[in-house]
């Protein structure tokens, strides 16, 4: 086994403090924000002395008295220095990629890039209202015209909306605009058939756009076969729904043909685009008859992913969906960025204003500094990386399909269940040697299923300490299950009653309710 | 590249590892056909200098309300953000954490988010908060579809002085489940029309409408009397659901769930989130306890683990989309997690008696423009309601030319109604908030007067 | 497994205890162990009526949630509200305390469609063949 140097044994070894809830300390009197204005403490919204006059308008149109509020019971009074300590302590229990290897499967947790953040912060961008007039906002608008040409470029489309906030309200918006489409003077239909590797968001927003998933089975070799696709495809099929590489980290390979069966009766083909990474600058879906498909700006490119966002999950189509895009949609006339709201066949809004502006700066920013060059070579490593995890662990974890991997590969606890360990005690011993868990249980097709994509952020020898830690869990795992069902140990809390906590639960703090102990 | 660790040399020892001669071999599964030719038409990379020197360029060609004097509002909000507020959400280990999904390393992100849960319980006086959604206009959209599902029926009630992105996007997904929507008008006072909600519930099948939704304050920033829309609704069958978009009204005004909403939702980037241009913000949605099982997106719960300590963890899971599929209560997976947190630390450095006087200050200032903008001649406030931070104000001349030439001289006076209420094309929709000294709005009068027409 | 011999069963692992007029419903004791520990339980409407095949509750653990089908069809005349604070009696009990729902037999002719226990057994040997 590799060790780093002078250190024994990767793990993690805390310091973590205890802290309760903001609602449990401070004390009446402190506050930890100091506020533009006169420094008195106002308590009520009556009007001052002298104010008024004959023509008042304004004190005719006071807050009726009974509609007035005191401040809020409940609500802490901390000094500014108890702020930071608690969320300083608090984060101080978090695992994030800037922390360690985060080898999730289909979320790409790449490294996110700081000179980012500093661009987010800059004022003319931070501190631009969304309707100042277009005039004084040209260069918030250039920077999404040429994030979408860059997209549209990326993934061979024509076409692009940055208003989708994340990847299921990106898939949500073109399911929405397909509708439209058959809604527009052609027959409407009801179908979208979607693979069983389908991200559990897919049939999700295909169900709120009123269509019906069909599901279909992937084949032995982990691909949705042609074949299958054939049989189900008719003239009620609006679409198929497909994620390439899927989320065994399998490249669909019969997608060719399938796009040629679904056109062939008048449906499209939409990607969902979470795994993009493996394929950039080497193959676009557009090339692949892909029609529609959304990026996930907080996967591929770079965007923090922030505890459960803010993300991004722009939208690129084709020239035949243009029209239905949601307004406004940024033009270009004589020189001058404008957004244009007149547009007869769009679907409407998905969202306020147009999108996560500042998520997608960061992506901009990314994209110029990597380059064409860059985004190739990530695609390239990210797929080395995967696949160099793949052959080292090849012998210890069983492998469901044999297939080559790209970006990410899948295998089971199928070996270790003999011995009654579970991918879950898998994954919680990982914990104590220092690293966040692969995604677990997911894909449902592969039962027990470890999926890991280490992105192209991680250097040989972060790769090797994994693959030594899942190795060495693979041998505790052979000597008895103890130490692995009783893992996590290390952390700040051990395993958590979730039975208890969805049975009876506990979904905010209550004023007068006592800390537990 | 700074951002890819491996080097041709770490490549080539792993690669052979692999038992592959090249990286090309990998994508042998990739028809190559398709295969690029030729590099991506992206320009070539920028170094970290040159990249910022680039964005400089192009954030100059922008306004920003750091350097304006600015009276805009209509749904997103100029407010002071204590240091501490991005100091603190800025930290790695909150921004580069994934989902909490493997709560034991998670209890920073898990925690943060109860706290903000709570405070929106404590806000809007309902029971139950979900851990966000991706604006105020979207969740307004999900809270009908989600009182859509619990009435069992497609009918709304809307009124048309909510935001118009958000009864857009309430538009656009309804349509998705044939929904009909009635629209509710308002009156000279800027509220919405009772009797045209008593009329729109009781018209329609009985129980047949799922939802009455009111904004308050709302576009034309006019309170509304949420008493009676809780009653109305009520008497009728039907969900009360207020929206919001400006949150810190909520500390001067009683919450809605005192007024009886079933739902509440809104936005609240006002919450320590700088405007960006209009993203990422905050959607926000709380109900009764009733409903708590109907809500959409992430709930964090509290429990204990196996020594009995408290620990918080993703709870009601089977709501969502990656246990339900097609029956979840929405698709939202990803959601604006970051910006919760960063709505709770500013929540929690204000406090009790900031968080109130916060509110009281914006009430104050724009009452005080109110009557230093209706002393310029021409001008008027032009609804007789009462109002918290935003009012309308119909001015001589057109509005749009108003506000550039008031832009050349650095104040962004407000935002111009024509585009979205034909019968307001004369008016200014302008906002105050503790942004807005006496001396900048006393400027904003005067600036208005010499540009105004004859 | 448990499958006791005097139940009918369907393929989606829901068994009726036929009675005279009534047939009482739960889930399989596969069905529970599959779910996991039940932490809820939506009950069906009293007076409600159900056509066999239709999705009348849901049951849903911390990993999963499954919905139940009605085995017969008929006005649903009583359920156990006890489950809405002893959801684990459905993982304890599947056949005893941990029943769903009662159900007036409409059509006693659709009885005939639904599964012996050996059949049920068998069923579940094919499932556990495929995994």
């Amino acid at each position: 086994m590799r060790k780093g140097k002078g250190t024994q044994f990767p793990g993690i070894t805390n310091l973590a403090f205890n802290e309760p809830l903001v609602f449990e300390q401070g004390s009446p009197g402190r506050t930890g924000a100091s506020l533009p204005g006169d420094g008195r403490v106002e308590t009520a919204a009556e009007p001052r002395r002298g104010e008024g006059g004959t023509a008042d308008a304004a004190s005719s149109q006071s807050i009726p008295r009974d509609m007035l509020r005191v401040p809020i019971e409940g609500f802490p009074e901390m000094s500014e220095v108890e702020v930071v300590r608690h969320y300083t302590r608090l984060s101080q229990w978090n695992y994030g990629v800037d922390s360690g290897f985060c080898p999730l499967g289909s979320c790409t947790m790449k490294y996110n890039p700081k000179v980012n953040e500093e661009a987010a912060k800059i004022p003319g961008f931070a501190f631009t209202h969304p309707l100042q007039p277009e005039s004084l906002s040209q260069g918030c608008l250039r920077v999404m015209r040429e994030l979408e040409r860059f997209l549209c470029e990326i993934t061979g489309m024509d076409a692009a909306t940055l208003q989708p906030a994340a990847g299921a309200h990106g898939e949500l918006t073109a399911m929405m605009i397909v509708k439209a489409y058959f809604a527009d003077g052609r027959r409407t239909r009801s179908k979208v058939l979607v693979p069983d590797t389908a991200h559990g968001t897919n049939p999700a927003s295909i169900a709120m756009t009123g269509f019906r998933a069909v599901p279909l089975q992937s084949g032995r070799r982990g691909i949705l076969g042609k074949d299958t696709v054939r049989a189900a495809m008719d003239e009620d099929t609006a679409a198929v729904m497909i994620t390439n590489p899927n989320t065994l980290g399998i490249f669909e390979s019969d997608i060719l043909d399938i796009a040629e069966i679904v056109h062939g009766k008048g449906g499209f083909v939409y990607g969902d685009g979470a795994n993009l990474n493996a394929l950039l600058g080497i193959v676009r879906p557009g090339d692949l008859g892909v029609d529609l498909v959304h990026v996930n700006l907080h996967k591929t490119f770079s965007t923090p992913h922030g505890g459960g966002g803010p993300g991004a999950g722009p939208l690129a189509v084709k020239e035949v969906f243009a029209p239905y895009l949601p307004v406004p949609v940024v033009v270009e006339s004589g020189g001058a960025l404008r957004l244009d709201h007149d547009r007869s066949k769009t679907i409407g809004k998905v969202k306020g204003f147009y999108g996560n502006f500042l998520v997608c700066l960061r992506a901009y920013a990314y994209i110029l500094s990597m380059g064409p060059e860059g985004l190739k070579r990530a695609a390239q490593t990210a797929v080395v990386n995967a696949n160099y995890i793949k052959a080292r662990l090849k012998g210890h974890y069983h492998l469901p399909y044999d297939t080559p991997s790209m970006h990410e590969c899948v295998f089971t606890d199928r070996v270790q269940q003999e011995r009654h360990v579970s991918t879950l005690d898998i994954a919680k011993r990982l914990i104590d040697y220092g690293f966040h868990p692969p995604t677990i249980y997911f894909p449902l097709v592969a039962a027990g299923a470890l999926m890991i994509e280490p992105t192209e952020s991680e250097s040989r020898e972060s790769l090797d300490l994994f693959v030594d830690a899942m190795i060495a869990i693979a041998e505790e795992a052979r000597l008895g299950p103890e130490l692995l069902q009783g893992a996590p140990r290390k952390s700040k809390v051990t395993r958590i009653d979730e039975v208890d906590a969805a049975r009876n639960p506990v979904l905010r703090w209550t004023p007068g309710e006592e800390a537990p102990g | 590249m700074r951002y890819i660790p491996n080097t041709d040399r770490d490549i080539a020892g792993m690669l052979e590892v692999i038992g592959v001669k090249s990286a090309e071999d990998l994508f042998g599964e990739v028809p190559s056909c398709c295969l690029l030719r030729k590099p991506l038409g992206i320009p070539p990379p920028l170094g970290e200098a040159q990249l910022l020197g680039r964005l400089g360029e192009l954030a100059r060609d922008n306004a920003n309300l750091r350097e304006f004097s600015s009276f805009l509002g209509g749904g997103t909000y100029h407010h002071f953000i204590p240091a501490v507020v991005g100091h603190l959400a800025g930290r790695s280990e909150f921004t580069t954490s994934y989902t909490p999904y493997q709560p034991e390393i998670s209890q920073g992100t898990l925690q943060a988010i109860f706290e903000y849960q709570t405070f929106i319980c404590l806000l809007t006086g309902l029971d139950v908060s979900n851990a966000s959604m991706y604006d105020g206009a979207s969740s307004a959209a999900e809270a009908v579809l989600m009182a859509s599902r619990i009435k069992r029926t497609n009918r709304v009630a809307l009124s048309r002085a909510v935001h118009p992105d958000y009864r857009e996007t309430i538009k656009t997904y309804c349509a998705q489940q044939a929904g009909e929507i009635v629209d509710l008008p308002f009156d000279a006072s800027g509220r919405t029309d009772l009797s045209a909600l008593r009329a729109a519930l009781s018209s329609g099948p009985k129980g047949g409408t799922a939802c009455a939704l009111v904004q308050s304050p709302n576009f034309f920033g006019i309170v509304e009397p949420l008493d009676e829309w809780g009653r109305i609704a009520r008497e009728n069958g039907a969900l009360f659901i207020s929206a919001f978009t400006e949150p810190i009204a909520l500390g001067l005004i009683k919450p809605p769930g005192e007024s009886g909403a079933d739902i509440a939702c809104g936005e609240g980037q006002s919450f320590g989130i700088p405007p960006g241009f209009g993203g990422p913000h905050l959607g926000i949605l709380a109900a009764k306890k009733e409903y708590t099982r109907n809500l959409p997106g992430r709930i964090v719960g509290q429990g204990a683990d196996k020594e009995g300590r408290r620990a918080f963890v993703l709870t009601l899971t089977a709501r969502e989309q990656h246990i339900r599929r097609e029956k979840a209560t929405s698709n939202i997976c990803t959601n604006e997690g970051l910006c919760a947190l960063t709505a709770s630390i500013y929540l929690t450095a204000l406090g009790k008696r900031g968080f109130h006087r916060l509110a009281v200050l914006n009430h104050r200032r724009a009452q005080y423009a109110k009557r230093a903008l209706s002393r310029v001649a021409g001008a008027q406030v032009r609804f007789s309601g009462p109002t918290f931070n935003e009012f309308v104000l119909r001015v001589k001349g057109d509005p749009a030319a108003i506000r550039d030439r008031l832009a050349g001289k650095k104040i962004l006076a407000g935002i111009p109604l024509g585009r979205y209420y034909e019968e307001l094309g004369d008016c200014l929709l302008v906002t105050c908030t503790e942004m807005n000294s006496e001396e900048e709005i006393d400027e904003l009068a005067g600036a208005l007067g010499e540009v105004s027409g004859p | 497994m448990d499958v006791p011999a005097n139940l009918k069963y369907t393929k989606n692992h829901e068994w009726a205890l036929m009675l005279k007029d009534t047939a009482v419903v739960g889930i399989t004791d596969y069905a529970q162990h599959a779910l996991g520990d039940v932490v809820f339980i939506q009950l069906p409407e009293i007076g409600s009526r159900v056509s066999k095949g239709d999705s009348f509750s849901a049951v849903e653990s911390v990993k999963a949630a499954s919905d139940i089908y009605a085995p017969v069809s008929g006005e649903v005349v009583e359920v156990n509200t006890a489950l809405e604070d002893h959801p684990e009696r459905i993982n304890k009990s599947p056949y005893g305390e941990g029943w769903i729902a009662k159900v007036r037999i409409e059509n006693p002719s659709e009885a005939s469609g639904l599964l012996s226990g050996g059949d049920y057994e068998e069923l579940l040997r094919g499932e556990e063949a495929q995994k």
